[in-house]
C-alpha cells in the first residue's frame, strides 16, 4: 500500500517531459562543442586558437561590443527620463508610448533594416528644392553608425523600456522624488543621485538583454553593411567548419553570462524573448 | 439528538511538528460548531482533516457513524467554504453552485432547479449569469457557500470565510450564514480566529491553542466561565492575577495581602494552594457603597474610549486591573491619578485550572 | 493634444509644455521606427513611375512566389508554435504543478532565458553539429541504432530540419509565458473542486484548462509571430533556399529579384499586418486571463 502510493505519487511523465525538455537544450550545445574539439586530436583546442588568433575576429567582435554598448547608453538617455516623465507628470501617455516600445515586436528586424534604408539611403533636401542638406547617412561611416545604434535601440526598446519602468513601478518613484524635492534636492540631483541608483538593478537587466541581442545581432549588421560579430561568424561559416562551431559555443557562453546575470541581479525573475 | 460528526482521538504530525493533538468531539446534528484560536493552533488543520486535504496521523473520523478516515476527498460529501473563495473564474454563478451535481452526473432539469433554490437562498438570482470578477467580496463568498450547500452535504466546513471581508459586510454575512444553516438544519464546523464571530454564531465553541483543546462549551459557557487562563485571555479580555487559598470552604482568597471572596468551587483545593483567578472588566464597578466584601482600593492609571464601552485602566495594590464600563452621557468618570474604589460580585472572581 | 487645448484654468499654460518632456522619445520614434514604417507602407501602393497603384497588394495574392513564401512562413510558424507551445506547456506543467523538486524550475527558466534569446547564426551552426550529415547525432542514431536519418529522408536544410531548430528558441518562450500562467492556478481551486466531488480529470478538463487555454492560445500566438519575423536563423542554416517570406524580403533588399520593388514593399507590409493581428491577438487573450485571475 505504502509502495503502491509512493509509486503512484512519482511524477514519472513530469521527469520524463523535464528530461526530454534537457537533452533537445543540451544536445546542440555539447554536439558544437565536440565538434569544436574534432579538428586536430593532438590539439583540441586548436579551432578557438586559430578564432581567437584572427584579428578580424577580434575587430568584428571589439566592434559589436562598442555598438552594445553605445546602444546601452543611448537607450537609457532616451528611456529613462522618458519614462520618469510618463510616471511622474504625463500618465496620459502611458498608453501610446507602450503601444510604441512593443511596436518592435510587430516591425521585425528585417521590416526595419528595410525601411530605414529606403529613408536613409537618399540624402537630405529642403523639401520642393534640390538642395542637399545631408549625405544620405548610410553613405558615411558615422551616418551609418548612428543608424545602426537607433536600429538595435529600436529592437532592444520593448525589454529597455519595460524594464525601467516596473523598476520605477516598484520603487514608487513618485514619493521617492517628493521627498527628495522636499529635501531641496534640485532635477539633476534627483535623476542621478536618486532615480538611478534605485533603478540600477533594473537597468542592469535591461542592459545585459540588450548586450545578449546586440552582440550577436546578424540582419541590421549585414545589411547595413558593417563587420560586425555577426556578419563574421555568418561569412566564415561559408567556407571554414571547426572555427564557426568553436564561435558559436562561445556566443552561447555570452548569451548565458548575460542571462545569468540578469538572473542574478533580478532575483530571478525570466525575461521573454521575442523577435529572431 | 444523536451523534453526526465525530472526531475519535484525532492527531495530526507533520515530521516533528505536533500541530494537532488528541482531538476528541461529537457534534450533533444540525449544530453549529465553531473552532476559535489563534492561527497555527490546529483549528484550519482539523477541518481540512474532516475534508480530507489532511490525513490524520492517528484516530478515526465518522459520520453517521461511517468511518471516512481514509475516503479522498471528493467521496466525502462535506461542503466547504474557503477563505478566498476559491470560486471557478472560468465559470458563472449558476455554474459554479451546479458544478458539484454536474460533476454527479445529476439531471440537467434538476440541476437548473436546485441552482434557482440556491440563488433563491442566497437572495441572488439576478446575477446568475455574472462572472465571479464581476461580484464584490461578499456576493462571492455567498455564492461560495451556495456552491458547498448546493450538493446537500452532511457537514458544512467554513474556514474563516469572513476575514477577508470588510467589517460590515462581515456582520451581515454572519447572521445570513447562521439563518441559512438553522433554516436547512445542516451540522455546520466553523473555523475562527474571531472571538466575536465564534460568540454570535455558534452553538457550541471549540478553543484550541498549539494543536490542544483549551475548552469545549456554549458561548455562554466559555465567555462567562472560562477554564484555562488560554481562554481567559483570548476570549474577551480578563483580569487575572495569582492568589493563595485561605479558607477553601468559604472561597476566602489573599491577592498580594487583598482578601477577595469567590462563590466559584475550591473543593479540589486547600489551604495554601497557588490559584490562577480571572475577573472580566465589566464585572468590576465603581459603586461600592454600602458593600463589605471584595471593595478595592484603586488609583486611576488611563481612561480609554472604546465606543459603546470606557475603558478605564487602575492599579490594585500592585497589579493593573482594566474596568470596563457603559458609555452614557450620565456617566461620571473620575481623572487620571484619582483614588477610586472598585468592586465586584463573588461570582465574578473565577478560578482557573492550571 | 486636442484636449489639452480645450481645458481651461491656470493649467493651459502648463499642460502643453508638459509634453515637452518626450518630445526626444517621439522623436526619436518618428524618425528611426514610424517614418521607416510608414514609408514601406507608402511605397508599396507606388507603381514604378510613382503613380498611386493597388496592383502591389492585389499580386501579393496572386503571384505564385510571393503566395508560396507567405504559405511556408505561415505553414513553419504555426509547426512550431503548435509544436513548441505544446512542449514548452508541458515542461512548464511539469516544473510548477507536475511535482518535480522546486530548484529545477528556477534551472529550467534560467536555460529557458537563454535558449529563447540563442538564435540566428550560432543556432544555426549548433544544429548543424548535431543533425546536419556529418552531425553528432546523426552518427550516434546511425553508429547505436542503425538508423540513417538522411537515406530515411530527413534533411537539416528542409521544412522539417528548420521546424527543429526554430523549436530551440519557441518551447523556451512558452515555458517562460506559461510557468507563471501555471502559477495562477489557485490550491483551492483544486480542492474546491475535489471537495465538490470532482477528480482530477474532471478538474482539469472543467477548470484548469479553461482558465489556462487564453494564456496557451496567446503564447502560442506570439511563438506564431516570432517565428514568423525570423530571418537570421533560416539564412544561416538554409542560404536562402527555403522561400520564407524574410528570405524573400531579404533577396529583395540586396537587389530587386522581382523586378518590382513596390511589389516587395508590399510583402514587407504583408508582413507587419500578420505581425501586428498575432500581436493584438496575444494581448487580447492576455487581458481576458488577467481579468479572471487578478
Amino acid at each position: 500500500m505504502n509502495f503502491l502510493t509512493r509509486l503512484r505519487r512519482f511524477p514519472f511523465w513530469a521527469w520524463f517531459w523535464f528530461i526530454l525538455g534537457a537533452l533537445y537544450f543540451i544536445l546542440p550545445l555539447y554536439a558544437t562543442f565536440s565538434f569544436s574539439l574534432s579538428w586536430d586530436p593532438a590539439d583540441p583546442f586548436k579551432a578557438y586558437e586559430r578564432s581567437f588568433g584572427d584579428s578580424r575576429f577580434w575587430n568584428s567582435f571589439l566592434y559589436s561590443n562598442m555598438l552594445a554598448l553605445a546602444t546601452i547608453l543611448a537607450s537609457i538617455i532616451l528611456v529613462v527620463p522618458t519614462a520618469y516623465w510618463i510616471r511622474l507628470r504625463l500618465p496620459q501617455a502611458r498608453r501610446i508610448v507602450e503601444f510604441l516600445t512593443l511596436m518592435p515586436f510587430v516591425v521585425p528586424a528585417i521590416i526595419l533594416v528595410f525601411g530605414m534604408i529606403r529613408i536613409y539611403s537618399t540624402p537630405f533636401t529642403i523639401p520642393f528644392t534640390d538642395i542637399v542638406l545631408m549625405q544620405p547617412l548610410t553613405n558615411f561611416r558615422a551616418g551609418t553608425n548612428i543608424l545602426i545604434v537607433a536600429g538595435y535601440m529600436v529592437l532592444s526598446m520593448p525589454y529597455m523600456y519595460r524594464s525601467v519602468d516596473t523598476g520605477m513601478r516598484t520603487v514608487d518613484i513618485r514619493t521617492l522624488t517628493e521627498a527628495a524635492q522636499s529635501l531641496g534636492a534640485n532635477w539633476f540631483t534627483i535623476i542621478t543621485r536618486v532615480i538611478l541608483p534605485n533603478i540600477r538593478s533594473a537597468l542592469l537587466s535591461g542592459a545585459l538583454l540588450t548586450f545578449a541581442i546586440v552582440v550577436g545581432e546578424v540582419v541590421l549588421a549585414s545589411f547595413l553593411g558593417v563587420s560586425a560579430f555577426g556578419p563574421y561568424l555568418f561569412l566564415l561559416g561559408q567556407h571554414r567548419a571547426y572555427e564557426p562551431a568553436a564561435l558559436s559555443f562561445v556566443s552561447f557562453l555570452l548569451t548565458w553570462l548575460a542571462m545569468g546575470l540578469i538572473q542574478l541581479v533580478s532575483g530571478g525573475q525570466g525575461q521573454a524573448a521575442g523577435a529572431h | 439528538m444523536t451523534t453526526h460528526l465525530a472526531l475519535e482521538n484525532v492527531s495530526k504530525n507533520f515530521g516533528d511538528f505536533v500541530a494537532v493533538r488528541d482531538f476528541n468531539l461529537e457534534v450533533e446534528r444540525g449544530e453549529f460548531v465553531s473552532f476559535l484560536g489563534p492561527s497555527g493552533c490546529g483549528k484550519t488543520t482539523t477541518l481540512r482533516m474532516i475534508a480530507g486535504f489532511e490525513m490524520p496521523s492517528t484516530g478515526k473520523i465518522t459520520i453517521n457513524g461511517n468511518d471516512i478516515t481514509n475516503n479522498p476527498p471528493n467521496q466525502r460529501n462535506v461542503g466547504m467554504v474557503f477563505q478566498s473563495y476559491a470560486l471557478f473564474p472560468n465559470m458563472t454563478v449558476a455554474q459554479n453552485i451546479g458544478f458539484g451535481l454536474r460533476v454527479r452526473k445529476e439531471k440537467e432539469a434538476d440541476i437548473k432547479d436546485r441552482v434557482n433554490e440556491m440563488l433563491a437562498t442566497i437572495h441572488m438570482e439576478n446575477k446568475a449569469n455574472s462572472y465571479p470578477y464581476q461580484l464584490s467580496g461578499g456576493q462571492m463568498q455567498r455564492v461560495a457557500l451556495a456552491r458547498a450547500l448546493a450538493i446537500r452535504p452532511e457537514v458544512l466546513l467554513l474556514d474563516e470565510p469572513l476575514s477577508a471581508l470588510d467589517a460590515k459586510i462581515r456582520v451581515s454575512l454572519r447572521a445570513e450564514i447562521r439563518s441559512i444553516q438553522q433554516k436547512l438544519g445542516i451540522t455546520a464546523i466553523y473555523v475562527t480566529h474571531d472571538q466575536e464571530e465564534a460568540l454570535s454564531l455558534s452553538d457550541r465553541i471549540v478553543v484550541m491553542n498549539v494543536g490542544e483543546m483549551e475548552q469545549v462549551g456554549s458561548p455562554f459557557e466559555v465567555y462567562n466561565f472560562p477554564t484555562t487562563r488560554f481562554v481567559a485571555n483570548f476570549v474577551g479580555s480578563l483580569n487575572t492575577a495569582e492568589a493563595e487559598i485561605v479558607d477553601p470552604g468559604k472561597g476566602i482568597l489573599n491577592m498580594d495581602g487583598i482578601q477577595l471572596l469567590s462563590s466559584n468551587v475550591l473543593k479540589d483545593k486547600s489551604k495554601g494552594d497557588k490559584v490562577t483567578i480571572a475577573i472580566r472588566p465589566e464585572r468590576l464597578s465603581f459603586l461600592a457603597e454600602g458593600k463589605k466584601e471584595n471593595v478595592f482600593d484603586g488609583k486611576v492609571e488611563n481612561i480609554t474610549f472604546l465606543g459603546s464601552v470606557v475603558r478605564v485602566e487602575v492599579t490594585i495594590g500592585t497589579r493593573k486591573f482594566k474596568m470596563d464600563t457603559f458609555n452614557r452621557p450620565s456617566l461620571n468618570l473620575p481623572n487620571i491619578g484619582d483614588a477610586i474604589k472598585a468592586t465586584c460580585s463573588d461570582k465574578a472572581v473565577l478560578i482557573l485550572k492550571d | 493634444m486636442a484636449q489639452v487645448s480645450n481645458s481651461s484654468g491656470p493649467m493651459q499654460a502648463t499642460s502643453w509644455k508638459v509634453w515637452l518632456g518626450v518630445v526626444p522619445f517621439f522623436l526619436f520614434a518618428v524618425l528611426f521606427l514610424l517614418s521607416p514604417s510608414f514609408r514601406l507602407l507608402t511605397a508599396s501602393f507606388s507603381a514604378p513611375d510613382g503613380s498611386f497603384t493597388f496592383d502591389n497588394i492585389r499580386q501579393l495574392f496572386t503571384e505564385p512566389l510571393i503566395v508560396n513564401s507567405y504559405r511556408l512562413s505561415i505553414q513553419i510558424s504555426a509547426v512550431t508554435a503548435l509544436g513548441g507551445g505544446i512542449f514548452g506547456f508541458l515542461l512548464a506543467y511539469s516544473v510548477t504543478v507536475g511535482g518535480l523538486p522546486k530548484p529545477l524550475r528556477s534551472i529550467l527558466v534560467t536555460f529557458s532565458g537563454v535558449a529563447s534569446n540563442f538564435a540566428g547564426v550560432p543556432l544555426a551552426f549548433a544544429f548543424v553539429a548535431t543533425l546536419g550529415r556529418q552531425g553528432f547525432m546523426t552518427a550516434i542514431l546511425k553508429d547505436v541504432f542503425n538508423v540513417d536519418m538522411y537515406e530515411a529522408g530527413f534533411n537539416l536544410y528542409s521544412f522539417a530540419g528548420l521546424s527543429l531548430v526554430y523549436m530551440y528558441f519557441q518551447f523556451p518562450l512558452m515555458v517562460l509565458i506559461m510557468a507563471p500562467a501555471l502559477d495562477g492556478l489557485k490550491k483551492e481551486w483544486r480542492e474546491a473542486a475535489e471537495n465538490l466531488g470532482a477528480n482530477t480529470t474532471q478538474y482539469w478538463l472543467r477548470i484548469a484548462m479553461p482558465v489556462l487555454l487564453p494564456s496557451i492560445l496567446g503564447a502560442m500566438i506570439l511563438l506564431f509571430g516570432n517565428a514568423f519575423g525570423a530571418y537570421a536563423t533560416a539564412y544561416a542554416l538554409t542560404g536562402g533556399r527555403l522561400g520564407l517570406v524574410t528570405i524573400q524580403i531579404g533577396a529583395q533588399i540586396r537587389g530587386d529579384v522581382l523586378y518590382n520593388p513596390g511589389l516587395g514593399y508590399a510583402m514587407a507590409v504583408g508582413m507587419v499586418i500578420i505581425m501586428a493581428v498575432s500581436l493584438g491577438g496575444y494581448s487580447w487573450l492576455q487581458s481576458k486571463t488577467e481579468r479572471w485571475l487578478k
